[in-house]
Parts: structure tokens; sequence; C-alpha cells
């Protein structure tokens, strides 16, 4: 698995960053600050839980995770006896910040980037912060074979979607790409494919192309014309990311059927991919588990919806966790809303899964399967500061998000009158727009 | 053949040694102030009725004795469009819950296109729900009328399959009911009055004739015969109306014209609490999981808890959805609203002794006490939590789910 090597952003260059994105965003002062959250039940995710710990933070970054931890002198001391700390939660699929991608000129639409379309000032994105989620995966619909570059975002408060974006080492943004199959792509009149083999055959050919496409590319680059600027086609050098594993795909599919047809085209392509929804995971888990694929998972308060989810079952969770697929979830908000992301993973509990592959699922799988290990997805000296301090145990129904941290910032804050408002609705809580994403309003 | 004879046989043994004792290590019986009993036994009669509720009763021989940590009566859903939205949502094939063609149709009834045997019924019945107020969907001016069901009747070949076939008449207002020939809200309500009045003539004519012989007797047409239901309070308008200038439409309306009134959805009822606690108007309120947009946008999920902090009576409901879920589940919805201040034993209350009040079936449904419906629900902890499971479900002293959820 290809891993993304963060910018390790210096407190200095964290400030210029900013001010060359012509911020109006301030530069992070106090970097250097100490916090010691201190009496709580905290879990790591990566390691056993820990019971009267402590968690440091100084300025972006975790410092320490334990109990016996020293507090230096002059850290502000958080006391959260009786509360819960566990890390930042990560959806690896959602429709927030009304993103859009491709329209309906094609099925396939590579060159389409939802990072022009994101409102990061829209309400659903601060709801997600009520909801203790800190990074999240945001697409395009599911209505084409291809709808568009993915992004990932970190949910800091930022006015542009260049401060929540996660820049990669080479100045791009990191993100994947939407594929979709089954009935959701498939429509009355073309250019969309009217059937499951023409959806196929549709994609194979659009990847057979970039694969002409690599091989000119690099005869040009190795070639005597090299000085002369190659003619680039958006849409094929998308698809040559995925094909040189630069980006994954991040592949919406439900039906047993659909999802073998994507493992085929992955051992066609050899691309990288994750399984988004996989309603029917149960019926060929052996086959998912046997392709080394990654799955996203959704839970619903019921099957159906549309004929390809009427088998979906609240075990997929359980029957990946026992053969050892990589697994987290996804809000897919808005079809369920961010700020009950931690129910869903009780969902998976009461079916089977375990506590600790549920709490896998909702932070470190997620930052795996987004390639973001490194930084986020536990609580781990060394990785950065996003967390989320809970009023008890995160099964419980009855169990509040009290604060969410972002890279040591706090982005989300209970006792806040307006963060009260995103976290448990009123009048003012709305917005004068519709939900996007999905098949929603079809 | 043999194998048949076996399963008939073995099917009538169930049904000879039928009678059930359930033992509940806490029991919600919804009684008086609605706290539970701890050690409690409730015994099934063979006539589908609770025979004994208590802490002292000693199990009979012979009762098939089914133990639980919790046990609540049959959860009640206040509005729900199950049997007619079908799990598969394909137009013409299993979307019965609405009808756009004409923006009123009192005249729809639920019965004639309730499915008894769709998936989604077996599925909230396996979770704990009994009963449900199902039938035509928000979405038209007047889209159709509500039945009250138990979820165990998969055929209606009778009036009395039905608790009530004929609960509610559905109305909305907002948004969702604007389309053709409805263009605007103030369009919306001129309608609505109108064919009130035209109903309320009916209403009239009908009263002279019975007091004078002389005077004959109106013809009324389908859609009037209802409308003249309404009217004369035998049946209430259930009006969805989410924003609070269409509560307060409603309230207008009802003023104007005097007919029962249960407000369904009432996203932004909090901002119109004391009109509401005046007008003694009950609320199905919306799914607390509802999602925020078009007139929810501005919905809480502490709306549960504000009706009850202000003594105003309400239930909770699954409700419609368009896509996915393609239904809710009514405790599901409960459960969070506890989470946002509504007490344990309210929320429950409210998804059994509160519905079952509102649709006027409290003196069968919704609480345990002798001489009601033997309809129980049995939880390995607390109900609301989302990893309790359902471990039995009976209807009317049967078990018709033993299957943990």
């Amino acid at each position: 698995m290809r891993k993304l090597i963060l910018l390790a952003l210096t407190p200095l260059a964290m400030i210029s960053l900013l001010y060359s994105l012509g911020g109006e965003v301030s530069p992070r002062d106090g970097a250097q600050t100490l916090k010691a959250y201190t009496n709580a039940t905290i879990y790591p995710v990566t390691s056993a839980v820990i019971e009267n710990g402590t968690l440091l933070v100084r300025g972006e970054q975790i410092l320490a995770v334990g109990t016996g931890i020293e507090i230096p002198e002059g850290a502000e001391v958080i006391d959260c006896g009786g509360k819960t700390i566990i890390p930042g939660l990560i959806c690896t699929h959602s429709h927030i910040g009304q993103v859009a991608g491709a329209d309906s000129s094609s099925p396939i639409q590579p060159e389409i980037r939802v990072l022009d379309s994101i409102d990061v000032r829209d309400s659903s994105i601060d709801k997600a912060r009520a909801g203790g989620i800190t990074t999240v995966n945001l697409m395009a619909g599911s209505g084409h074979l291809l709808s568009g570059q993915t992004i990932y975002l970190k949910l800091r408060k930022g006015q542009r979607i260049e401060d929540l974006a996660i820049q990669l080492p080479d100045g791009s943004f990191a993100g994947g790409v939407k594929m979709a199959n089954g009935t959701n792509s498939i429509r009355e009149s073309g250019p969309f494919p009217g059937t499951r083999a023409k959806s196929a055959a549709l994609v194979r050919q659009k990847f057979l192309d970039a694969q002409a496409y690599l091989k000119k590319r690099s005869q040009h680059l190795n070639g005597e014309q090299k000085d002369q600027p190659f003619e680039r086609d958006l849409a094929l050098e998308t698809i040559a990311d995925l094909l040189e594993g630069k980006r994954k795909v991040h592949h919406h599919t439900h039906r047993h059927d659909d999802i073998l047809t994507v493992l085929r085209l992955k051992k066609e392509f050899g691309f990288e991919v994750v399984l988004h929804h996989v309603s029917e995971a149960w019926k060929v888990a052996d086959e998912i588990a046997e392709a080394k694929v990654a799955c996203s998972l959704i839970f619903l308060d019921s099957p159906g919806g549309k004929l390809e989810a009427r088998d979906l079952e609240w075990r997929n969770g359980a029957e990946l966790e026992k053969r050892g697929v990589l697994t987290a979830l996804h809000t897919d908000d808005p079809i369920n809303d961010s700020r009950w992301f931690l129910r869903n993973a009780a969902i998976g509990v009461r079916a089977g899964m375990s506590r600790q592959k549920a709490l896998e699922a909702l932070t470190i799988a997620g930052a795996q399967i987004l390639d973001l290990e490194d930084s986020t997805g536990s609580l781990e000296s060394g990785k950065k500061a996003d967390f989320v301090i809970l009023s008890g145990d995160p099964f419980s129904i009855y169990t509040r998000i009290l604060e969410t941290h972002v890279e040591g910032k706090k982005v989300f804050d209970l006792q806040n009158e307006q963060d009260r408002l995103f976290a448990q609705g009123g009048y003012g809580a709305g917005h004068r727009r519709q939900a996007t994403g999905c098949c929603f309003y079809r | 053949m043999i194998r048949k004879v076996w399963i008939l046989l073995a099917l009538i043994l169930v049904k000879a040694s039928g009678q059930i004792a359930v033992k509940a290590d806490l029991m919600f019986p919804m009684t008086g102030d609605l706290k539970p009993v701890k050690n409690a036994v409730i015994l099934c009669g063979t006539d589908g009725k609770i025979e004994a509720v208590g802490t002292k009763i000693v199990i009979p021989q012979g009762y098939q004795v089914i133990s639980a940590k919790v046990v609540t009566p049959g959860l009640i859903d206040a509005h729900s469009t199950v049997g007619l939205s079908g799990i598969l949502n394909s137009p013409k094939h299993d979307q019965e819950q609405l009808e756009k063609s004409e923006p009123i149709q009192p005249e729809l009834r639920a019965l004639d296109a309730y499915n008894g045997r769709d998936p989604l019924v077996d599925w909230v019945r396996n979770l704990g729900v009994t009963t449900v107020q199902t039938g035509h969907a928000p979405g038209n001016l007047i889209s159709g009328q509500f039945m009250v069901v138990k979820t165990n009747i998969q055929s209606i070949t009778s009036v009395e399959d039905t608790l009530k076939l004929v609960s509610g008449v559905a109305a909305t207002l907002g948004a969702e009911a604007l389309g053709k020939g409805v263009g605007t809200r103030s369009k919306a309500v001129a309608l609505l009055r109108g064919e009130l009045l035209r109903a309320q003539a009916k209403v009239l004519k009908i009263a002279l004739a019975k007091e004078d012989s002389e005077q004959k007797m109106p013809e009324l047409s389908l859609k009037e015969q209802v409308l003249v239901d309404v009217l004369t309070k035998k049946v209430p308008l259930v009006i969805n109306a989410q924003r609070h200038q269409d509560i307060a439409a409603a309230l207008r309306l009802r003023e104007e014209f005097g007919f029962d009134l249960v407000l369904d959805g009432a996203a932004e009822a909090y901002l119109l609490l004391d009109e509401l606690k005046k007008a003694g108007v009950a609320i199905i309120v919306h799914p607390t999981m509802a999602r925020p947009y078009g007139d929810l946008e501005n919905m809480t999920f502490t709306l549960a808890a504000k009706l009850y902090a202000h003594g105003i009576p309400f239930a909770f409901q699954s409700g419609y959805e368009k896509y996915v879920p393609k239904t809710r589940v009514v405790h599901f919805e409960a459960a969070l609203a506890s989470a946002y201040g509504l007490p344990q034993e309210v929320a429950l209350a409210a998804c059994t002794l509160f519905p079952a009040q509102i649709l006027g079936l409290d003196g069968r449904i919704g609480s345990l006490q002798a001489g009601k419906d033997a309809d129980l629900v049995l939880f390995d902890g607390d109900p609301l939590e989302t990893l309790t499971h359902t471990t039995h479900v009976i209807i009317d002293g049967a078990l018709v789910s033993t299957t943990p959820k």
C-alpha cells in the first residue's frame, strides 16, 4: 500500500503556508501550547483502554498518552474526570459541504474535481464537527460509473477549501476517485449504460485508453521530443494515477455480483480499491477477504429503499471482521447524519462486531483506507491531536459528544451556544439549500 | 406429504401449549407514573388478552415460560407507511403511499393498498413494533387515509383485521404539498378551505334533513363522505406541518372548521409551545433522525423533551422515507430523543401508551394490564440502547418472533 508522507508542518512552515494561501485565517498561534487532558477514560484504539489517563498535547501534536504522565510546568490542565476520550472520527464517505461532481453529460468524468464545488461554510460541516468527525472523504454521488476525484479533508476551522484540504508533498491535495456500479449509474438513455455488462465494458475501455496514454506519456518523457510539452488529457491522466497507484478507487457497490465485478476489474487493471456500502458483503465475504481489499460499510435502520440494498444485513461488519478484512465505516451523510456516526458503529456491535473492531472502523481503519494512518486515527505520541471528548461510553445512546479537536484546536464545544445549535438543531441550524450528493433527490 | 403432516402436527402442538408466561427482571407496564416494576410476571390468556400482571403471580402449570431482562408493551408506531411503501421502492410495484393526480384525495383508503407481507412489516415487527398507524404519506394537500393494524396481520380480509379501518385523514401543509395546481402556501390553504366549506355545507344539509323529513338527504361523493366524517369529528385530520407558519395555518383551519386536529411532524413546534398547549393538540413528532433539510432545516433533537416539559401530548413515529432507510424504527427514534433530554420511561411511553391514547386505543393496547391485548416485547437490556436486542415479540398472546434482532 502506498504511503503518503504528510507535509511535516513546523510552526514556521505553517505560518508561511497560511500566508502563502493569502489567508484571512490568522497564523496558528501558540503552537507550543501544552495541554493536559487528565483523569479520562482513554481509548487510544491502537492500544488497550486506559483508565484515569492523561492525554498530553503540544500544539498540533500528541506528546504522550497514558497514566503517570508527568505534566510539564505551565501546561494547561483540563480535568476530564468521568469523561471518555477517543480519536477523532474518520468518515470515509460523505457528501457534506454541498459537494458535487460529474454532470449528466457522460457516465465517466475523471477530470472532475469535487474540490471545485465544496462550500466549507455549509452548516453540514459544522454538524459533522459536532458529530466528532475530524477527517472526511468528500465524494460526488453514485449516479456515474466514475463521478470525479474525491478530496480528503481535516475539519479544521477555515473559510476556504484550501484551509481544510490535506496537502501532499508534491503540493496536490489528498483524495481518491469515486466510482460506482449497479443500478445508480444505469440510466434510460445513452451515453449512460443501460445494463451492468455495458457498465463494465465502458469502464474497461476507459482503463485501456489510460494504459495507452501512460505508454505514450512515458515514451514522450524518454523520447527525443521530451523538451516539448506533453499534451495532457485531464481525464486519462486521472485514470493513469489509478494505474500507477497514486490514487485509489472508492467504489460504490451493493449486490454480490456487482462486488465481484469490481474485484474482477481490479484484477485486470491492478488499481487499488476500497469497496463502499457493500450491502451484500455477507454473501461474498470470502472473496472479499481473498482479494485483500478494504471495505467501508454503512448500517441502515432498515434494508431496502432500492432492490440492490434489499439484502443489506447488519452482520456485514461481523462477517468481515471474522475474515480479517480491513473495515471502516461511513455516514454517507445525508444518508446517515454525521451526528449519529457513533451510533452506526453501535449497530455493528449489536450484530456481532467486537467493540474494538467497531472503534477501529470509526478511526484507525478509516485512516488506513485514506492513507493517513501515520498522522491520525489513533491516540499515539507524535500523531496529530485529533480527538473527541465524550460524556461516556462511545456506544451508549445516552453519550453526548462534548468537544471535538482537530490538530490541537477545539473545533466543537457543546458548551458554546452556536456549536450547540449545530449539535442538536433548532431555529437557525439549517440553511436555505437542498441536500446534495448521492441519488437522494433524483 | 408425510413431512407436511408432521409440520401441521407440530404447529397444532405449539398452538395447544401456546399459553405464555413472561418473567421480566424489569417491566414497564406504562401505567400510573410510567415507572418500571422489578421482577414481574405477565400471563397471556388463551383469548389473546393479558390474564394477569404483577410481582406476586405464581405461574400455573403448563405455561411456556420466557424470561427477559426488560419487557415493554408492544411498541406502537403512531405514523408509518409500512405496507404501502414497500422495501424495493419500485414505483407501480410496491409504492402505494402517494397518488399525485389530484391534490385532495381523502377517499383513498389505506386498506386497499396495504401489503402486510412486505418485508419491512416483518422488519419492524421483529424489532418489537406490534401496532402501526399506517397509510398515505405526506406530500399531497390531502393524500388519503390512515388505518391502525397489528403487524401480525398479513392480509386484511375483514374489518376485524384492523384496529381502526379509518383512523385519520392525512393532510400536508408546506413545501411537500406544493406541486401541480398548488403553487404557493396561500393557494394550498385556499384549496383546503374551499373543499372543507363544501363539505360543511353538506353537513348542514344532513342536519336539516335529519330534523325535517321534508328536506332531502344530500347525496355525497366518496370524497365528501370522508370530509363530513372529519367535520363531524368521527375521524381526525392529521396535518403534517413542519414550519411554524404551516403549524399556525393548521391551527387556523381547526379554529375555522372545528375538526379534531392531530399535528404531524411539527419540526418547529418549539416556537409555538404556548399556542399548541392552549389548543390542546396532540403531536406525532417527526423522527428524531429525520434529515434536516427543506421544511425540516430547523428541526431539533430536543423537540420531544420540550413538548413533554410543556405538557403537550405527543408520540413518536417512523414517518415516511423516500429512499433509504426505507422505514425507520419507532423506538430508535425515541432513543435519540431520550439522549436529548426526554426521560427514559417517557420516551418508551411515547411509543406505547401515548400513541395508544392519541389513536383512541388505550383501552386495548399500549400498556400491560389484565384484559388488554397481550402484545409484549422482550429485550436483553435497556430497550433504548442501540446495543440491546429484541429477543421475543408477542402479539395477541402468541410468539411472532424469537430471533434476537
